[in-house]
């Protein structure tokens, strides 16, 4: 009964709006005047007293900006967005110099705590003993334009470990910056990444060295709070040889009938040996049931398999956005790499999904496997995109997709888009593509016992995205769990 | 800035080749306007290229440069390579349809003893004189395409094929496409075949080349309508010259309880390319498309279809395979469209490729499109080589090398090739595929 009872809370809480996370933190702060020119740039770049070299190079990703056109090849769509009408830069204004958490605007912390992020090192501090088998997670928060905190800073460079803002990077290791920024995703790849890469203002940035495990989670919260702002992180995880991290991330907005913009590029890198796991739950806010505001999410992420034997896994929760055009990609470079790419797509009210990935192999017996996993409700469009390619020295590549769609209601439209090329004789290729709704039998069984007809939705849903959520850590799979039955409300019946 | 120089440079070229031969096209007035429109899309768009998503693997500024001039009327000496090139090619039992060189060619095709109901007329005949409904469904193909609106305003001549309602022809019907000029040139042909309520029929198209034939182009284009309850089983065989160039459309409609079984096969050509639309406009409807490509060489084959689920009620099936080898390049774009309410359609999807050799390349791009939701729609693909496995135990039970990849690509082409309804068309299927894989040594 109780379960029963805590569903009708549920439902009643998040009424037609579903959106839980919508709120909106007021602090005062500290903006770049609206609109993007050289200026814009040199101010981003003087607010986070980067060297003469990084703002040169923003400059010159702004001048080829310029040069570019928006891409339309994406099944979306938008009205033209008015890039001079932004805010590229707005930051929490500093009370006074941060030295510890104690110090940061308690009412940021507050926005934190209701997002249920662990901010706070204060159980660590205080000796709080935690229940065995939960691991600890380090956290770095962005707030709009600007990383607010970084928890466990101690423990991880014990371990050897840099995990700090990508602005404090670029100061303290100008080195390892300089050596692999913009090498994966290079500032003229696309028109959002070189947006990107002329006025991305935060990010993490991460640097595992040689034959080191993180010893811990490392995760970074994205939280757009300021309106009319666009946010523009960035992110480089490095993983050394023989080196290991797992790396998660999530993100939310507040409730605005405008829409936002979010242009972020992540760059991976893995040596020999190495291993990244990027996992992502994305759930910005998605727009209200009319399809008003709700953010524009474009985001470039791609990892690069450097070394021999190495391996780059993804996994991403798509819930929120109005319109994501997201393809984490592989490539394939070191022999005997692999590739990983596991994803659910939900996309419920006026949502417009355009995502999959790229598995680009290059190197000899490189492996790589997609599991995507795309919801369709309401009125929305649910897109997979995905290329898979070997090149003519790929000898021994080998693939597998299954992308499976499921369709919740006759409004909305489920499509797949794969491209599979192959240029080597010993390439083995497998793709497989399904697209149903939920079987009416299966429904009735399930209601039939008793659940009720929501209830048995979100079972099959789940039994339908199970091969995704079980490739999440732990504390992300619960959260993902509840954002899949959340997202679905009020698609049925 | 680069792509549009080459726009206008084969623009322009073109439009001084579609200039001088503007008066050897038939038909004046609307069907000369038709032309007109459909010449000023395709001069817009120039030759597509890989920036086109829908050419993205087929980039005809590489592989085609320019389109030839319109190949002149055939003489005497051209026919009589022709004939001989038709009879060597011929098929039993069927009634034979011949174009040269772009030209329908009475003396070699078989035009007496019509069966009741079917009526066979020139494409050329129709454009000069025939009924305005006629001419305007001829236009039907959608300019939208660069290479469908160049056929559009440079057809000169093909074959108007009517079937009546109620008619059941027995006799099958075989457009053959004959290129024989020792000049290069370009042929640009546009068939017709409307099929009444409650008939059936089979059509088969080849492509062949007589001996000598220079580098040519074949632009041609199809468009069939079969009517309710009606059947249709269509054979396409490509044995062009393998410097030859060809580009061909089918655009399809179907009726309420129709049913459409097509098979293609590809060994001919340098480049080619088919692109065919099926567009269900009736329910309770049924296609099978079905494809083979066998390459070699420096072969490029291009198979793009579309499937259109406009109504409720209807399955559709396609089932293509390539065999790749040398340095061959086999591209296979599927796209099947769910139209919203057309539920209850049951859609499927299979293509394969085998790559022989190292050098060789497959492309695949299986695209679902779903607006309805009580649908079954499902895709695969896969690429590979010949399983070492099963080269294995054939080896170990005496064959030799070649002996075994035969019978393994043998079987990986049948399931394509079953498909085709006629004994005596499957057997020539077979026979093909056959001649292709003696042929590899």
């Amino acid at each position: 009964m109780a379960a029963v009872q805590e569903t009708v809370d549920r439902v009643r809480q998040i009424d037609v709006d579903q959106y839980r996370y919508g709120f909106e933190t007021l602090i005062e702060s500290d903006k770049a005047p609206k609109g993007l020119s050289e200026d814009t740039v040199r101010f981003i770049s003087a607010k986070k007293n980067e060297p003469a070299w990084m703002l040169e190079w923003r400059l010159e990703a702004y001048r080829r900006w310029l040069t570019m056109t928006e891409p339309q090849w994406a099944r979306v769509n938008y009205p033209k967005i008015d890039y001079q009408d932004l805010y590229y830069y707005s930051a929490p204004k500093p009370k006074k110099t941060i030295g510890s958490l104690d110090e940061i605007d308690p009412d940021i912390l507050k926005t934190y705590e209701k997002l249920g992020i662990p901010l706070r090192e204060v159980e660590v501090l205080e000796g709080v003993v935690r229940p065995e088998g939960q691991r600890k997670i380090a956290v770095d928060a962005v707030f709009d334009s600007v990383s607010v905190a970084t928890t466990f800073q101690k423990e991880l460079k014990q371990a050897g470990v840099i995990f700090m803002p990508i602005s404090e990077a670029i100061r303290e290791h100008p080195e390892l910056v300089k050596k692999y920024l913009g090498t994966v995703v290079p500032t003229s790849d696309n028109y959002f990444a070189t947006l990107n890469s002329a006025v991305f203002s935060d990010g993490s940035f991460v640097y595992v060295p040689p034959g080191v495990r993180c010893p811990m989670e490392l995760s970074t919260y994205f939280r757009i709070n300021e309106r009319n702002t666009g946010q523009f992180e960035r992110t480089l995880i490095i993983a050394d040889k023989g080196s290991y991290v797992s790396y998660l991330e999530g993100c939310t907005a507040p409730q605005r009938d405008e829409n936002q913009l979010h242009a972020a590029v992540v760059e991976l890198v893995t040596h020999d040996d190495a291993e990244i796991k990027y996992s992502t739950v994305q759930n910005w806010y998605p727009g209200n049931s009319e399809g008003k505001g709700g953010i524009y999410n474009f985001v470039t992420k791609r990892g690069d398999c450097r070394g021999n034997n190495s391996k780059i896994s993804w996994t991403q929760v798509e819930t929120g956005s109005a319109i994501t055009w997201k393809y984490p990609s592989c490539i394939l470079r070191g022999d005997n790499s692999r590739g990983e790419f596991y994803s659910i797509a939900i996309s419920n009210g006026h949502q417009q999904v355009d995502s999959g990935t790229k598995m680009i192999h290059l190197g000899k017996n490189t492996t790589s496997r997609i599991i995507s996993k795309g919801i369709a409700a309401g009125v929305s469009q649910n897109t997979y995109r995905g290329l898979v390619t070997a090149h003519r020295k790929a000898t021994g590549a080998r693939n597998f997709t299954a992308c499976d769609s499921l369709l919740i209601g006759d409004k909305c439209g489920a499509h797949t888009v794969p491209y599979v090329e192959a240029k080597n004789s010993s390439a083995l290729f497998e793709h497989e593509a399904t697209t149903s709704k939920i079987s009416e039998d299966v429904l009735f069984y399930c209601v039939q016992r008793g659940l009720s007809q929501e209830e048995a939705v979100g079972l099959v849903v789940n039994g339908f995205v199970k091969d995704v959520l079980q490739q999440l850590p732990m504390e992300f799979a619960v959260e993902a769990q509840k954002l899949i039955s959340i997202s679905l409300e009020g698609s049925v019946g | 800035m680069n792509v549009a120089l080459v726009k206008n440079e084969t623009g322009s070229a073109l439009s001084d080749s579609f200039a001088i031969a503007r008066d050897r096209l038939p038909g004046a007035d609307k069907v000369a306007a038709a032309r007109e429109a459909a010449f000023a899309a395709y001069a817009q768009a120039g030759l597509p290229h890989r920036r086109i998503e829908d050419w993205k693997y087929t980039d005809l500024r590489a592989l085609m440069r320019e389109v030839l001039p319109l190949a002149p009327a055939p003489d005497a000496a051209e026919f009589s390579r022709a004939a001989s090139a038709a009879k060597l090619h011929a098929i039993e039992g069927v009634r034979r349809l011949v174009l040269v060189d772009g030209v329908f060619a009475p003396k070699l095709s078989e035009l007496g003893g019509l069966e009741k109901g079917l009526g066979i007329r020139t494409l050329r005949e129709v454009l000069e004189t025939g009924d305005a409904a006629l001419q305007t469904l001829l236009f039907t193909p959608d300019n939208a395409n660069p290479m469908v609106a160049l056929n559009s305003a440079m057809m000169t001549d093909g074959v108007v094929i009517d079937v009546a309602d109620g008619v059941v022809l027995t006799q099958p019907l075989q457009i053959v496409h004959i290129a024989s000029g020792t000049v290069p040139a370009a042929m640009f042909t546009r068939s017709l075949l409307r099929l009444g309520k409650d008939a059936g029929a089979t059509l088969v198209e080849s492509y062949i080349a007589t001996e000598g034939a220079k580098a040519y182009q074949v632009h041609d284009s199809l468009i069939i309508s079969i009517g309710n309850n009606s059947r249709l089983d269509h054979v396409r065989l490509n044995e062009d010259g393998r410097d030859a160039f060809n580009i061909s459309s089918g655009v399809v409609s179907l009726g309420a309880h129709a049913h459409f079984n097509t098979f293609g096969m590809m060994s001919g050509a340098g480049v080619s390319r088919y692109q065919a639309t099926i567009v269900f406009a009736g329910e309770g409807s049924r296609v099978e498309t079905n494809g083979v490509n066998l390459l070699n060489g420096k072969q490029h084959a291009d198979t793009t279809l579309f499937m259109d689920h406009a109504v409720p009620h209807c399955d559709s099936r396609e089932i293509f395979r390539a065999v790749v080898d040398d340095r061959a390049h086999s591209v296979f774009q599927g796209r099947i469209i769910v139209r919203p309410h057309a539920q209850k359609t049951d859609a499927k999807m299979m293509t394969r490729a085998l790559l022989l050799s190292d050098d060789a390349e497959a492309d695949n791009k299986p695209e679902l499109e779903i607006f309805a939701d009580d649908v079954t729609c499902g895709h695969g693909a896969t690429t590979g080589a010949l399983d070492e496995s099963l080269l294995f135990y054939l080896r170990a039970r005496g064959l030799s090398e070649k002996e075994a990849q035969a019978l393994l690509i043998q079987a990986f082409v049948g399931e394509a090739i079953e498909s085709i309804v006629n004994d005596g068309l499957r057997e020539l299927a077979i026979a093909a595929a056959q001649r292709w894989l003696e042929a590899r040594g």
